[in-house]
């Protein structure tokens, strides 16, 4: 304890780190600065809580262990408690009348692809009526991309965790531009669910049931040593993903298997939502343990933004969903854009979107200029997460493990706000995506977490 | 009347970022309505068309540009624009990957970015428990300055220190010296053969002063806060402060110094000290008990040395017949031992909380000290305390002070805490002090008795 030259870290008084200085001690200062507003009373309890090391590290051991296994491609109805008329949508819960444009959107466009109206003024009628029930993907072992919409009749991923037994499912992602997850609902939308259904699930189907499971951790491990962060890029990804499971789909079903390549090839974001899914596993892993102040889900609903925490059960934590700030496809701007929406926050929740964005050089435009952002971002990360990934590697950073598991009293401790990545939807029902970029998330939402844990 | 530019690049590829940067860069310069700069996909040909642009036949792997502008210079304007955009994507935005990584915002993540041996922890005392606590989970001891820490917090950090063999200094804890390193308010000591616990940072800036005066150095000085050895935190960090100098080769002679404990902490302490290979000299301070100078001078007897007469410089000063005795003090423990010693007299510690709200510790801002000289009338006691982190000249604004209570008639008596390797060295200290009228003691307890002396109480 007492022996070698005392190298000092100084928190606090300037006086005192400077009277080391002048004796030439070397020494780190901390950036030290209050705790969020409002959060000083929450914070000593949370921290005094004797447990709470321990069941963190229990908490963020699973998030890390978790080994998320690509089992199957299903039909929604057959794998998930989802009875007819009833949809799923990404975020908290939500009615109707609160709901965003694109989820609007989004809705009638599942109404319409499951039959249930002839046209959007009836689908709309009906989800005004309330004769369609609404629920969240995230209560139901699910994450849905954007408006994350599912419906009985669509596909999903089937991702087992390997090492902790559970499952989650993600529906298929149908490319960009005017699609569901954005809310529109075209001719054009609809057609392509219905493909998706009769020929893009069964396909993949059949060719995982060739192939067997496909290793989704080592594939993020890889597809981030390849310039991904798995949220806003996913062409490495989307790559290995197509390499592995080519040839099964080519043996499985030949005669479909040329549409299914070319779909899967001409959409770079293909592989996000079995990542999705992947994160989703991963997280639910590290749930409900008691005093635990981790993080396990982030999500939106395009007008609020929620979290659940581990160690307080399925409640959600909300504040007002931001408009990203980003870059804009065509002639769209920051006036056509809708307010932060989607469970791909799912990525970031497992150490993954902007907080590997240092992995990612391709676009660190979306972060406001150069590299040195994108690391700052990453680096930035790690003062708000409990552990560093052992899989999921940056080679910049000198293969240094992803940020993970995101910590309530680090967040307030720190003021820092977890770095989204995200797309951003048009806010009119049926325009699509406008662009992409980065959000903050509200404040609120983590402070309101932390006070509810120093109650438990 | 608007124009259009819309040109094909053909084979020429950006990233989609990139390029929607230069899309958002165009559409801001003055009469540009609409700028769409991107590779000719299914979707950006769409948009492009969706707003009335006529497109070329064109492929993926092309570069479109589709400028509208409301007139032809604003147009050109756009395109030049487009040049600059592109020669800039061309030379490489920003500074690579060597980007210094910005400072760590908690005690957590520094332990985890540098090899560190201890933390020193000065955020205000509502915090503190977060930093603490870090470093503890860390494995580093740590030195907690910081005031008002509720107990049950104390007791807890002081746990977990004893689960990670590591050792809890404070809270509210003045001083240390660690390995030749001087921590919070810390003289310049002679290293040496004395190993200091101590539960209050004047008491043991006043010892290790006194046992330099005399010769004889430190190895450590570990403070352990005041309220170590209560029932309720029952003496944690004493016991491992004790260890740790007994297992400190440098370390010939361990001095314990504190208030009375709680009887059951007094009971662990006692076994304890009778387990160390180190011999220790215990100094319990109060009313009839050791005072500071004395845990000195024992200290002395044990080392073998001799004591020597305390440096003192004493003026010729008298008070009338009916002085008062005013005790302006900035260390607690150096005023409770005049305050005892005295016997009588207002004494008043501005180290306490009530002073230091809003301002800063005495020993670095003496305004309100200074404030109450001014109004002082017969006697007026106080200690000067010289180190690191203290004022660098205090008697620079104490000097003229002391002089103008002097003419009023006010008997000036200062206690002098410090060493000649000190930044403000003591000499010259004593030397100003002396000039303007005071009597200097390096005694705390000498100091008091002289106070005493001059209004005639007893002792």
């Amino acid at each position: 304890m007492l022996d070698g030259e005392p190298r000092v870290i100084t928190a606090g008084a300037a006086v005192l780190a400077e009277a080391l200085d002048q004796q030439a001690v070397p020494r780190l200062g901390v950036d030290w600065r209050p705790p969020l507003p409002g959060t000083s009373a929450a914070l000593a309890k949370v921290l005094a809580d004797p447990a709470r090391q321990r069941a963190n590290e229990v908490a963020v051991g699973r998030l890390l262990s978790a080994r998320p296994q690509l089992v199957g491609v299903r039909p929604a109805r057959d794998v998930l408690d989802l009875p007819e008329r009833t949809f799923f949508h990404a975020g908290p819960p939500i009615d109707w009348e609160r709901a965003s444009g694109p989820m609007r959107g989004a809705l009638i466009g599942a109404a319409l692809f499951e039959g249930l109206a002839a046209d959007a003024e009836e689908a709309e009628r009906l989800l005004v009526s309330g004769s369609v029930k609404l629920d969240s993907c995230h209560h139901h072992r699910t994450v849905g991309p954007m408006a994350g919409v599912v419906s009985p009749s669509m596909w999903m991923f089937e991702v087992v965790d390997g090492e902790h037994g559970g499952t989650a499912y993600c529906s298929l992602n149908e490319g960009l531009g005017k699609v569901l997850r954005y809310g529109a609902y075209g001719p054009e939308v609809v057609e392509r669910l219905r493909w998706m259904g009769e020929v893009l699930g069964p396909v993949l189907a059949g060719a995982l049931a060739v192939s067997g499971p496909m290793d989704l951790r080592s594939l993020i491990a890889q597809a981030l040593q390849m310039g991904d962060e798995l949220h806003n890029r996913n062409r490495a990804a989307t790559s290995l993903m197509v390499r592995e499971i080519a040839p099964a789909i080519v043996e499985a079903s030949p005669e479909h298997a040329a549409a299914v390549l070319r779909f899967i090839n001409g959409n770079d974001h293909f592989f996000l939502n079995a990542g999705m899914a992947a994160g989703k596993v991963s997280a639910d892993a590290a749930r409900d343990v008691p005093g635990s102040s981790l993080v396990v889900a982030m999500a939106r609903n395009g007008t609020d933004f929620g979290i659940q925490v581990s160690g307080l059960g399925d409640r959600w934590f909300t504040g007002p969903a931001g408009v990203p700030d980003g870059l804009y496809l065509g002639a769209y701007g920051p006036d056509d854009a809708n307010p932060d929406i989607g469970d791909s926050t799912i990525t970031e929740t497992s150490g993954l979107g902007g907080f590997a964005m240092a992995a990612a050089p391709a676009i660190v435009r979306f972060v406001g200029g150069d590299v040195s952002d994108a690391i700052a971002a990453t680096r930035s990360m790690y003062e708000i997460t409990l552990a560093e990934h052992p899989a999921y590697q940056i080679p910049g950073l000198g293969f240094r493990g992803t940020p993970t598991g995101i910590d309530l009293a680090l967040i307030a401790r720190t003021g820092q706000l977890p770095v989204v990545n995200t797309g951003i939807a048009g806010r009119v029902a049926g325009t699509g995506q406008v662009g992409a970029g980065l959000v903050s998330p509200p404040a609120e939402a983590f402070t309101s977490a932390l006070a509810a844990l120093a109650d438990t | 009347m608007t124009s259009d530019l819309v040109e094909v690049r053909a084979g020429v590829y950006h990233d989609s970022v990139s390029l929607m940067r230069i899309s958002q860069a165009l559409s801001s310069r003055p009469g540009v309505t609409v700028a769409v700069v991107a590779m000719a996909t299914e979707l950006n040909l769409g948009l492009a068309r969706e707003v009335g642009f006529e497109i070329p036949e064109t492929g993926p792997s092309d570069l479109l540009v589709a400028i509208r502008a409301d007139s032809d210079a604003a147009l050109k304007d756009g395109a030049e624009e487009l040049d600059r955009q592109f020669a800039a994507l061309a030379r490489g935005g920003g500074s690579g990957g060597a980007h210094a990584e910005s400072p760590p915002r908690t005690t957590r993540a520094a332990a985890r970015a540098w090899d560190a041996s201890l933390a020193l922890v000065s955020v205000p005392g509502e915090h503190a428990f977060a930093e603490a606590m870090d470093a503890i989970d860390a494995g580093l001891s740590v030195m907690i300055f910081s005031d008002n820490i509720p107990v049950e917090q104390e007791v807890l950090l002081k746990e977990r220190a004893s689960e990670r063999g590591v050792l809890v200094m404070g809270p509210d804890c003045g001083t240390a010296v660690v390995g030749g390193a001087g921590l919070g308010f810390a003289n310049v000591l002679r290293p040496g053969r004395v190993g200091v616990v101590a539960a209050s940072g004047t008491g043991a800036q006043q010892v290790t002063c006194l046992l330099d005066h005399a010769g004889a150095g430190v190895s450590h000085v570990l403070g352990v806060g005041g309220r170590d050895l209560s029932a309720a935190v029952g003496g944690r960090s004493t016991l491992v402060a004790l260890a740790a100098l007994d297992a400190d080769p440098a370390t010939e002679l361990i001095v314990l110094i504190s208030k009375p404990p709680a009887p059951e902490v007094a009971e662990v302490v006692r076994r304890a000290v009778e387990g160390l290979a180190t011999p220790v000299v215990t100094a319990l301070l109060g009313p009839g008990q050791d005072d500071l100078t004395s845990a000195a001078e024992k200290a002395l007897r044990a080392l073998g040395l001799d004591v020597p007469e305390w440096p003192s410089w004493p003026v010729p000063q008298r008070a009338a017949p009916s002085a008062e005795l005013s005790g302006l003090y900035s260390g607690g423990t150096l005023c409770t031992e005049a305050r005892i010693i005295a016997g009588s007299g207002a004494f008043t510690d501005f180290g306490d909380d009530e002073y230091t709200r809003g301002r800063a510790h005495p020993m670095i801002d003496p305004t309100l000290r200074l404030e109450a000289l001014g109004r002082a009338s017969g006697v007026a006691l106080l200690d000067v305390v010289l180190g690191h982190a203290a004022e660098p000249d205090p008697s620079a604004r104490l000097a003229p002070a002391v002089r103008e209570a002097c003419e009023r008639g006010t008997a000036v008596v200062v206690a002098l805490v410090g060493t000649e390797s000190d930044p403000q060295g003591m000499r010259r200290q004593a030397d100003a002090l002396v000039t303007a009228g005071a009597s200097v003691f390096t005694s705390n307890a000498a100091a008091a008795r002289h106070a005493a002396s001059l209004i005639g109480s007893a002792l």
